[in-house]
Parts: structure tokens; sequence; C-alpha cells
């Protein structure tokens, strides 16, 4: 059955309708006229466009989302890129325990980390607000940070620092004109993908949020009013042009991660 | 060759050690370098001699020793502070920089004008032979261009020794072989100390001046390749330079000058002390001859002096010369045989019969 | 300084910062919450005296029994669907998928970039009794009367969860597919097996650990999850995360919410460690 190519072709075609099929529900109902989310469609509208633009809370959720995506794949990469850069040149004691450790938030449910920082949070008596998210989202998106990262590192061997070194600059000057260039790519990625991550990301936001909704939450608690759907709908289609856009730019960057001659090819 | 007698070396290397953890990579190295001189680091894999080379740029610290370059202990010295520059074994182009940004870069911290940058960017393109690929991207390149670069740029910075770690490794044979007379051409042109490592010993012996041959951290011989191929110190030296034919033998007598042995393959052979590096009391040795010291004939070993019989076992053709693997009828010894071809050599067959000579002058003894 | 001593003092003051954070966001929170299963909760006031009550009270009330029971079937379920669409597709991609291979591992990744949250709740809209299926149906006239059997219980959240994480183990099936040596597959098919044999002999067992690691990628998530039961699993779909996040809301018992997400996080480990041991026990065979 494996190696009939045309029926396993079939198969692979029914999955990918399956995929994908519901995400094109989002761009139809948010140009469909009717309040109401069912078949038959009843004509084309751009109103839920223009709920959406009169929408105070949902700017302010928005505005929220992206203080906290940007802070989150900043403060993420920046640490992601320490613990690359110390994994990828270094021999060390504790080196992969503490790989390990750090790439954990990987296996644990998200559920499990937000309760945990809540308890931590309660515990000290500090109150919920965008940074204690921030916090949350950081420890998120940091191994996704380091692998990438590692990924960048590995894909150039140390010769080239090296060679920097030994034609006369120092060890910032090489930093600045060799390492930063060479995995500047990677570093975008990174950036991307964390930004992308934490701009969706629901379970922790949901337990950390104070009186300030991110975009996810905000959602959420529309979800509960008939009324509200359309916008959704519409706010949907938006967000999934959104993430297309920036998932092509997160991967053209990472390819144009540059090689030299004896690299490993990740 | 310079004449380094009245000048001091340009390195000196005092006593120097290097350890890996429980690993001794470089076991107390002395020896001093000419200025001028097409230097050699030579030895097989593992031997340090990379390891010392790195020592001699900085970028290993020594554990005991001194690094001595143009009279200056270089202890605390940084690799970027060091007269050296060095030509790494994957060149390490820097893969976002075209060609010129690459040999230029040096340049750039000594503050070396725009004008003035691209003047000595395009003379050293010129020296290397890479003129005109000044926009060229490093991943656009070939593997001898990588190289050329790499050269170019470690050159432009007009150091006073070049260091090249295995620089013609990765380069099929015929770009080697065309490299290796271009280096030599090169190094002579800009008068630098070349100190080159490598575990080829053919390449060693085509352009050095002087070769030190490295085992297992230490150095067993330092000398000009002539030197190092006719008379090697020790049976390391001599099965690691070209090839040879060892058989053991008894001392018979010792007078002033001569040592009188006796093989049970060759029988009696008579040489001279000076072609024991060390000189033997009593009791049995080595002796080597070159495969081309030994010669094949279809006349009997009566009408030779210092011959036996032997008969063909194999045969290597190798173009420009053939290689016979000959079984002594006698003791069913294995001994090489090479000849050059010629006009009028006799061309042999598998299972002949031959009388296999050679002249005592030609053997290195060792205990 | 020997080599030694310096790569240490290098290495670790780069990974000193994000070690020394990650001890403070994960471990010290992990312990905490450990801690806190121990204590208990009336209203408001914590009551730290040692306790195991929280952990009798998870492990034989009927309803924490339930959900954990549920909680696994639906996520075991889920891995298993999930394992069974993505490994003919990965299998696809990666013997016939040729020059475009890289084009299809697109496609198939494209759905991990969109929102979570709006996918799950398309599912809602879908299966909702005034719903796109049910509406679609109706108006096509294959149906008479809405279906009530596809929403509100554990079979939407599978069905929705399976939609969810399916690319997610298309990926590491694929990449342990690829790594297979095609000229094993002709060396069997040599020696004398047919294709079925040459798939359960030679193909599947090399291509386990990427099945292993799938299982994994869409395990260890989904027994956590949240917002699909809570969209599409009325009351008979509820997961035990649902019940975590209401103790420490309605409920206000943190400390019986830290028991139970101590009592998952064990049962999660566990179950991934066998996974792992019996990965490891096959690549030792190969």
């Amino acid at each position: 059955m494996l190696n009939n190519k045309n029926f396993l072709k079939l198969f692979v075609l029914i999955a990918l309708i399956f995929f994908y099929s519901p995400a094109l529900l989002l761009p139809i109902f948010a140009f469909n006229e009717s309040q109401i989310i069912s078949f038959p469609v009843e004509g084309f509208s751009l109103r839920w466009f223009e709920v959406l633009l009169s929408e105070k809370t949902l700017h302010g959720a928005l505005k929220n989302s992206l203080f906290v995506a940007l802070s989150s794949a900043a403060f993420g990469t920046f640490l992601g890129v320490l613990t690359a850069r110390a994994n990828s040149r270094y021999e060390f004691f504790g080196k992969k325990p503490t790989l390990s450790f750090i790439l954990i938030p990987l296996v644990i449910p998200e559920l499990i980390i937000g309760v945990a920082l809540l308890i931590v949070l309660m515990q000290l008596g500090l109150s919920l607000s965008l940074w204690t998210v921030i916090l949350g989202h950081t420890l998120l998106i940091m191994p996704f940070s380091t692998l990438v990262m590692m990924s960048a590192f590995n894909n150039f061997d140390q010769s080239v620092e090296e060679a920097s070194m030994d034609l006369g600059e120092t060890a910032f000057g090489t930093f600045r004109r060799i390492i930063i260039p060479m995995v500047s790519p990677g570093l975008i990625a990174s950036f991307i993908i964390g930004f992308t991550i934490s701009l969706d990301e629901f379970m922790i936001a949901f337990f950390l949020t104070g009186t300030e909704p991110t975009l996810p939450v905000y959602i959420w608690a529309q979800f509960r009013f008939p009324v509200k759907l359309p916008s959704v709908m519409a706010l949907g289609t938006i967000m999934l042009i959104f993430s297309l856009v920036l998932l092509t730019l997160s991967e053209y960057f990472r390819r144009k991660i540059p090689k030299t001659e004896s690299s490993r090819i990740v | 060759m310079n004449n380094n007698t009245q000048q001091l070396p340009i390195v000196q290397l005092k006593n120097v050690e290097k350890s890996f953890g429980a690993v001794k990579a470089v076991d107390s190295v002395s020896l001093n370098i000419g200025q001028g001189d097409f230097f050699s680091l030579l030895g097989p894999s593992g031997c340090g001699k990379t390891t010392l080379l790195r020592l001699i740029a900085g970028f290993e610290k020594p554990e005991a020793g001194q690094i001595i370059i143009d009279s200056k202990e270089m202890i605390d010295v940084e690799p970027n502070h060091r007269p050296t520059n060095m030509v790494f074994q994957n060149y390490a182009i820097f893969p976002h920089l075209n060609v010129e940004e690459n040999v230029g870069y040096g340049l750039t911290k000594q503050g070396v004008g725009k004008h003035k940058k691209l003047e000595m960017v395009n003379d050293i393109l010129g020296l290397v032979g890479l003129t005109g690929l000044n926009a060229r991207s490093a991943s656009a390149l070939s593997g001898g261009q990588r190289q050329r670069v790499a050269l170019a740029r470690a050159l432009i910075l007009k150091p006073k020794v070049l260091l090249l770690d295995e620089p013609l490794s990765a380069l099929d044979k015929k770009l080697r072989e065309q490299m290796q007379i271009e280096l030599r051409e090169l190094q002579k042109a800009v008068g630098i100390t070349f100190i080159l490592v490598t575990h080829d010993q053919e390449e060693a012996l085509t352009m050095s001046d002087k070769i030190a041959v490295m085992f297992d951290g230490g150095v067993s011989q330092i000398a000009s390749p002539k030197e190092l191929y006719d008379h090697p110190t020790s049976k390391q030296v001599a099965s690691f330079i070209g090839n040879m034919n060892f058989f053991k033998a008894d001392i018979v007598s010792i007078d002033k000058k001569n040592i009188e042995l006796n093989s049970v393959t060759l029988g009696q052979v008579v040489l001279s002390k000076v072609q024991f590096p060390i000189e033997p009391k009593s009791g049995s040795v080595e002796i080597g001859i070159r495969p081309e010291m030994l010669a094949m004939s279809k006349k009997s070993t009566n009408s030779i002096k210092n011959s036996c019989e032997a008969r063909i076992d194999e045969i290597s053709f190798f173009g420009d010369s053939t290689w016979y693997k000959v079984k002594f009828l006698l003791t069913d010894e294995i001994s090489i045989v090479s000849e050059m071809h010629s006009q009028e050599r006799v061309e042999w067959k598998l299972g002949d019969k031959v009388t296999v000579s050679w002249r005592p002058a030609s053997f290195v003894g060792f205990i | 300084m020997s080599s030694v001593t310096n790569n240490n003092l290098k290495g670790w003051r780069l990974l000193a910062t994000p070690f020394v954070f990650s001890l403070l966001l994960l471990l010290a929170p992990l312990l905490l919450m450990l801690t806190m299963s121990f204590w208990t909760q009336d209203y408001l006031t914590l009551d730290r005296t040692f306790t195991l009550n929280n952990y009798e009270e998870a492990l034989t009330q009927p309803v924490y029994q339930m959900l954990f029971k549920r909680s696994l079937f639906i996520s075991l379920s889920v891995t298993l669907l999930t394992i069974l669409i993505a490994f003919p597709v990965a299998y696809y991609i990666s013997f016939y998928g040729g020059s475009k291979k890289t084009l299809w591992i697109f496609l198939v990744t494209i759905p991990f970039w969109t929102s979570y949250l709006l996918r799950m709740f398309l599912w809602k809209v879908i299966l909702g009794y005034n719903g796109v299926l049910n509406s679609l149906l109706l108006w096509l006239e294959v149906i008479t009367e809405p279906l009530t059997v596809i929403l509100y219980n554990s079979n939407a959240v599978i069905l929705a969860l399976t939609h969810g994480w399916a690319p997610f183990a298309i990926l590491p099936i694929f990449v342990s597919l690829e790594k297979i040596d095609r000229s094993l597959l002709e060396a069997s098919r040599d020696l004398g097996d047919g294709a079925t044999q040459q798939f359960f002999r030679v193909v599947l067992p090399l291509a386990m650990p990427g099945v292993v690691a799938a299982g994994l990628i869409v395990f260890i998530p989904t027994i956590g999850e949240y917002i699909t039961p809570k969209l599409v699993g009325g009351t008979d779909g509820l997961m035990i995360a649902n019940m975590i996040q209401v103790q420490f809301s309605k409920a206000n018992n943190a400390p019986l919410g830290a028991a139970l997400s101590v009592s998952s996080l064990i049962i999660v480990t566990s179950i991934s460690l066998i996974f792992v041991i019996y990965n490891r026990r096959l690549l030792r065979k190969y």
C-alpha cells in the first residue's frame, strides 16, 4: 500500500485539505454580510473590518501584545545568544546539564509554567502586569532562540575569529566586524520566531496578565459573545496574513546564515 | 638560502612545553629559524607541529619555555600584536566579505587610507595572481583562489614571519604541485621567513630550506632536505622521509675508521663510522638503504661485488619509475628496489631472478 | 592559566545570565509549586503546615481521577491519530518528494505559524449546532437535523487536537525517514523482500526514533491542553488543565491546583521517559 505512489499522493492531498480548510473559513466569514457564522454565505461586506477599527479595547490589546512580543523576543534572543555562544565555543564544566536545563521549557506544558510562575508571583506579593507576562514569554522563547543561534554559531568555525585576531583586530573589533555580521541572519530569525511565539501565546498570558490583556487574551474574552464572532473572523484573517508574511521573512533570513568552508550544515 | 651566521635567528624557541589535559603536545622543544628561511615543521598527525605553530602565532600559551620573535619575548603578547601572520588550514576566508575586503581586512585597524589601501590590495593581488578579482564574493572562489586570498591577506601586512598551517592539503594533486612551486617563488620574492606545517614529506622536501622533523611532541632532527634524506639521524626519521629498506646486522669488528658487519641476507658489509649518526659499540644494529640505491642486473652474483640473488615478487608502475618488491632467495626477506625509466632499462617481469647489488657507502646505520 | 580553567571561565561568564534567569524563573517556581502542593488554602489565607491531603484528594477523588484518565485517553488518542496521519505524509514527501521536498515541508509547516487559538476556535465554529459543518450539510440537504454528536464531548476535542498537532508530527518522522540510507532499501529488495516486508523490516524500525520524537512532541503539550477542551469539550470533554485553572480562580485553592499540576507533570514525565527509554533501546539495536 505504501509503495503505491498515487494512493499516497491522494492521502497527502486530503491531509493537506484537512489541515488548511478550517483556516479558509476565516476570510470567507470575515467578508460575509451575515452576523451568524454558518452557511449559506449572505453576501460580501467589509463591515466587520470597520468594527475592528473602532474597537478601542482591541487596539489596547494589540498595543500590549506588540509591547510584550517585542520585549520578550529581545530578551529571549539576548539570553539565547549568550547560551548558544557559550555552548558552541567553549568546553566547560556542566555544559550538557545546563543546556538541557535551559531547554526544559520546550518539554513542559505551558500550563505548568504559567501555574508555577503565578504561584511565585502570588507568594512574592507582586502584582500581575505586562511585565510578568514578558518574564514568562522570555522564559519560553529562550530555548528556541538558543537552538537557532547554536545552529548559526556552529555554522562557522573558530578559525575565522582567529584569523581576524591574527590580522590585528581586537576581540571587540572581531565581534563587531566578523561575528555579528555572520550571525545576524540568525539573530533576526530568532527574533522573529520569538516575536511570533509571544504574539500568539495564550496560556501563560492568561495566567499572568493583570488588567491589561494581550491580544490572545482579548480574543478569548470575545468568544463568549456570539455577536462579536464575525469581527473575530475579520481579525483572524488579518492575523493569518500577517503570520504568513512573518514566516516567509523568518525563513528567508534563516537561509541566509553564511557558512564557511569547513562548517557543518544544519 | 640565507647565511644567517651573522644575524640572530628571527624565531627562537627554548624548551617550549604545551599540554592539553594529560596529553603532552609539545615536549620541551628548542629550535632556531633563520631570517628569510623557508622552514617546515614536518611530522605525522598528532606530532605537535600544528600546536607549535599556534604557539608561535599566539593562539596557544606555553606552559614553560620561551618564544622569541625578532629578538622580543612573546610571553605576554597577544596574536594581534605579534609580528606574525597566519594562513589557516581551511583558509578562514570571511564569507560575508568579498576578495578586496578580505585582503584589506588587516589594514583597517592600521588606519590606512582608502586610496593607499586599494593600491596595496591591488599590488598584493598581482603578486598572488588574483588581479581583477576584487569584487568577487568569498563564496564564489575555488579552492586554489581561496588559498591565494588567504596568502594575500596575510602578506599585505608585511609580517616578519608567515605561518602556514598545511595550506595545500585541501587541494588536488596537480594544483598542489603547482602551488608548491609558486609558494617557493613567492617566498623568495618577498623575502619573508615562512614557517610551514605539513605531514607530506614530499612537500617539505620540495619547498624548504630547512626541515624540523617532529614525532610525539619532540623534534627528532633539523636539517636541510638533502641532509635529512641522505643522513637521517634515526630510524624513525629515515622511515618517515622517503622509503628505506632495513636489514639487521651484527657487528663483527670495529677499527679506527670502519665497522665490519655481517647481515644474514646481504653477507659482509663494511661501513665507515660516519655512516652511523650514533657510533655503535657492539652487538646488532640496523642498516638502511634507499630503494633507488639498490641496482638490479641479469648478471650473476659472481661478477658483481656486494650483491645477492633475489626474485621479483611484485611490480608497481609509477609513470616515471617502477618499484619492484624483491624477495632475497637466501632468507626470504623483502626489499623495495626502484628504477627510474631510461632508454636502456630492462623490462623485468614477475618471477624473474635478479642480482641485487649496492654500494656500501649508500647505507645509513642505526643502533 | 591552563586552557581548561580558561574555557570554564569564558564559558560560564557567558552562561551566567541565562542560567540564573532559568534558575529564578523555572527551577524556583517549580520548586515553590511543589512546596505549595503540601499546604492548604482556606479562602484567602494560606496554611503552611505540611500535609499530603491535596495529593490524597487529587488521587482518590473520582472527579480528578476521571479527569486524569480522560486527559490521558484524549492525549494518547491524539498522539496515535496524528502519527497515523503524519507517517504516510512524511513517507510520501521523503520518498516521492524529489526536488520539491523543501517546498512540501514548507507547505506542511505553515499551519504552525498561524494562531493556535484561532484554529481551535474555528473548530468550535465548525462543529457547533448552528455551525459551519451543520449548516453546510443542511444547506446541501445531506442531513435534515443538525448533528449533535460532534460537539461538546471528547470526540470534538480529539478531532480538533489532531488537526492542530498533526503537522508537528510530520517533521520529526520526515527527518528520520530522510536519514535512512536508500541503499538499504535496495539491499533488502535484492535479498528478496517484498514491499510490505521491506516496510516492516527496514523502513519502520529505522524510522522509529522519529516516530517516538513525534509522539513526544504531540503528547506532552496536549495533555496540558486548556483552550481546546474549553472551546469544544462542553462538560464531557474537559481536561485536567481546565480543573487546575479553576483551582486558581473560582475555587481559590492554589495548593490543590499545585498538587494537580505536580501530579500531571509526574504523569507526563513518566510516560515520556518510557517513550525515551524505548527509543534508546531501539537505537542501541542499530
